[in-house]
């Protein structure tokens, strides 16, 4: 067992276990997005940030740090909140929320982040980018207006399903994810039409067709149930 | 949005944003040549749609104005239940004619006791801090609470559907999200008396006061034109679905049975230099000949019974005024508009006592079967027009909305100028009482202007009087 302190608490881990995994068995709620149980971490969105005071205080995303021995985490404090806040804020002024009429407002994890961290309002100037949404699949639809870029779905797509379906293309602020080598969606020879992304995803960006504002409600945990009952070797 | 020019408007004066802006223009013998009601701001809506999916119209139609959420709403799932070619069970027609019933009891009862009562009891010559519902519950209390009571029964209709925070597009293509619970149906059911009982006083109190106003009732836009709405296909009042009638002054039907989503066969869109609300037309008689109405004076001339009771007796008065022929006076949409609200919530009785509104099955489910879809549907202030086009995969490509405001455009000027002509009388300078009956005028058409421009609620307004080379002779502002 490994001991740590995670908010001036002691706190014991597994070997190879994540600061974030340690954090929530101690019952210590710290913000994630682009987590998403039984997917391998990422570290994409960095709402996770916690800073290793025995480390000069350096800031690590606690969901792909292993939790080591002794280290001195801080988890909750003023300096982490407003960093939370300000990613959240770069985060809407990136593309186009505008939850009014989401398919998932009121069911999406950026807003509820939004509310839990107190952000209230964007001081960024917003992008406005003019892109596009493929609705061209039978059953599910992507807006890319709507993306945080979190990877959920192109690791629920290649490590639940199989597939490999959903990558990134483009560089920085210009990334999209996209299915094979590019859309339209209903022309992939891999996707199965499982609908495994569209539950992972955080945000309304995947959503099931005929969704009117707000009915999109998702199930992320359904990868983690699929994935314990699978029968292994 | 952004940075999105429709087209350059011209204006003569100072723009002054939000604010209702009258130009009146005299030929050299100091007559009224022409009046004009400028919109001077525009939306842009039609471009923000491009690119969305038609299951999310509703959602997005019914931000575009806070005043008429549920028309847009209702006309937007219309469009959806077109592109999906699937007619909505027979429970979430009902639901949704329920719903705009609500819509009509609220919206009226708002133009009505807040807006128009305080004229029609106190005079356009009332000193301006009266005109207002503080004046009116000082003159008549119980008047003032009759208003705000039948205004929030409709709202508690509307609520009972579909709250914003709860179901904030309840209208889907295909149908609705939800039915009405029972208890919801108790509750309203429970109210309606009183409400009725409001509707009816009012009614009585508008046909007792209007004989003192006939002066008004000559130059509030008082003039043959055509009306246009949708009747069912027995010809009665209608407000959801049905199909669109001309008649002229005479009460004469001019063209019936015509169906809606070939609007553009017959209405034309003219565009003026001046204004950024398109001026619709009568295709067949040209512009500006093919003026026409719409809205509740519209829908009463329109129909040849309204089909329930109270509502049909009110009507049997209503035309008797006018001989059997249209009634031509825009004043008396004060009076459609009580009629309606009788007439709403006698079918809100109905519906109430209807158990299909408690049924389930309300949504019918579809992809895109059609890549053009029109829904018409009369809302309050009358008839709305919302047109979707979309590719394949159901994202819209182009959309056209005509709202009932800029139907009556071609009206309210024609209106706006003959109660100019009348109190200028040759004068040049812009006498005392003529802005009130100005925006008496206007406000007689309920119009909404934030459908079209940024502007809601009371009007601030301005009114100009220009001189045969274009310049100001007299200028009068006034706050809200
Ligand atoms: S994805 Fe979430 S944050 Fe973005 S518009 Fe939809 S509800 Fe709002
Ligand atoms: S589509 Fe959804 S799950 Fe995929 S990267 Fe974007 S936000 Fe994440
Ligand atoms: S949750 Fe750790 S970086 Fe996104
Ligand atoms: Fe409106």
């Amino acid at each position: 067992m490994i001991q740590l302190r995670i908010d001036d608490t002691p706190v014991q881990a597994e070997p190879g276990e994540t600061i974030l995994e340690a954090a929530r068995r101690a019952g210590i709620r710290i913000p994630t997005l682009c987590f998403l149980e039984s997917l391998s971490p990422r570290g994409a969105c960095r709402l996770c940030l916690v800073e290793i005071r025995n480390w000069n205080g350096r800031l690590v995303p606690s969901c792909a740090t292993p939790a080591q021995e002794g280290l001195d985490v801080v988890a909750h404090s003023e300096k982490l909140a407003a960093l939370r806040r300000t990613i959240l804020e770069l985060l809407f002024a990136e593309r186009n929320h505008i939850c009014a009429f989401c398919v998932s407002s009121g069911h999406c994890e950026l807003q509820d982040l939004a509310t839990e961290l107190g952000m209230d309002h964007v001081t960024f100037p917003y992008r406005f980018p003019a892109l596009p949404l493929d609705a061209s699949h039978p059953k599910f639809g992507l807006d890319h207006n709507r993306c945080v870029l979190c990877g959920r779905c192109v690791r629920a797509c290649a490590e639940v399903e199989g597939a490999f379906t959903w990558g990134f293309s483009g560089r920085g602020v210009e990334t999209l994810v996209e299915p094979d080598l590019g859309g339209p969606w209903a022309q992939s020879p891999t996707c199965t039409g499982c609908g495994k992304c569209v539950q992972a995803c955080p945000v309304g960006a995947l959503f099931e067709k005929g969704k009117a504002t707000s009915e999109q409600v998702k199930r992320p945990e359904i990868l983690a149930e699929v994935t314990e009952r699978r029968p292994r070797a | 949005m952004k940075g999105e020019t429709v087209r350059e408007i011209k204006i003569p004066v100072t723009r002054v944003e939000g604010h209702g802006l009258i130009t009146i223009h005299l030929d050299g013998g100091g007559k009224v040549r022409e009046a004009r009601f400028h919109v001077t701001e525009a939306r842009g809506f039609e471009r923000f749609c491009q690119g969305r999916t038609v299951w999310e119209m509703p959602g997005i139609t019914a931000r575009i104005c806070g005043i008429c959420p549920v028309s847009h709403l209702l006309a937007s799932a219309k469009a959806g239940d077109a592109i999906l070619a699937v007619r909505p069970p027979r429970p979430a027609d009902k639901l949704r004619r329920l719903m705009n019933c609500g819509q009509y009891i609220q919206s009226h009862a708002l133009s009505f006791f807040h807006l128009a009562s305080p004229d029609l009891l106190l005079g356009w010559d009332a000193e301006p801090g009266k005109r207002n519902v503080f004046g009116l519950a000082a003159e008549n209390p119980q008047l003032a609470l009759d208003g705000i009571r039948l205004r929030a029964f409709g709202q508690e209709v509307i609520a009972a559907l579909g709250d914003r925070r709860v179901h904030p597009a309840w209208a889907v293509p295909g149908g609705v999200r939800t039915p009405l619970s029972p208890e919801a149906r108790d509750r309203l059911a429970a109210k309606l008396p009183e409400a009725r009982r409001i509707a009816q006083d009012a009614l009585h109190l508008y046909e007792k006061t209007v004989p003192a106003w006939a002066e008004e009732v000559e130059t509030f836009g008082n003039f043959p034109s055509l009306f246009m709405s949708l009747v069912t296909p027995d010809g009665l009042w209608e407000h959801h679905d049905g199909r669109l009638r001309f008649v002229d002054s005479d009460r004469k039907i001019v063209a019936d049975g015509l169906d809606p989503s070939r609007y553009d066969e017959y209405l034309g869109e003219a565009v003026e230099g001046w204004s950024y609300l398109k001026f619709p037309y009568w295709r067949p008689r040209g512009y500006p000949e093919g003026m026409y109405r719409v809205g509740p004076l519209a829908r009463l001339n329109c129909c040849d019974r309204i089909g329930t009771p109270l509502a049909d007796e009110a009507l049997g008065r209503f035309r008797k005024s006018a001989d059997g022929k249209a009634v031509t006076s825009s004043f008396h949409y004060h009076w459609a508009r009580l009629i309606e609200i009788v007439a709403a919530l006698e079918r809100v009785g109905q519906y109430l006592e209807d158990p299909e509104v408690l049924s389930p099955r309300v949504r019918a489910e579809a992809g895109v079967n059609e890549l053009v879809g029109v829904g018409v549907h009369e809302a309050p202030r009358g008839t709305l027009l919302h047109h979707y086009e979309v590719d394949e995969t159901g994202v819209i490509v182009k959309a056209n909305l005509i709202v009932s405001t800029g139907h009556n455009n071609l009206a309210m000027n024609r209106t706006v100028a003959q109660i100019a002509a009348r109190y200028l009388n040759g004068k040049k300078k812009i006498p005392e009482g003529l802005l009130n009956r100005l925006e008496g005028g206007i406000r007689a058409y309920d119009p909404c202007l934030s459908c079209s421009v940024h502007a809601a609620g009371a009007m601030p307004l301005r009114v100009v009087l220009l001189g045969p080379g274009g310049e100001v002779l007299d200028e009068v502002v006034r706050a809200p």
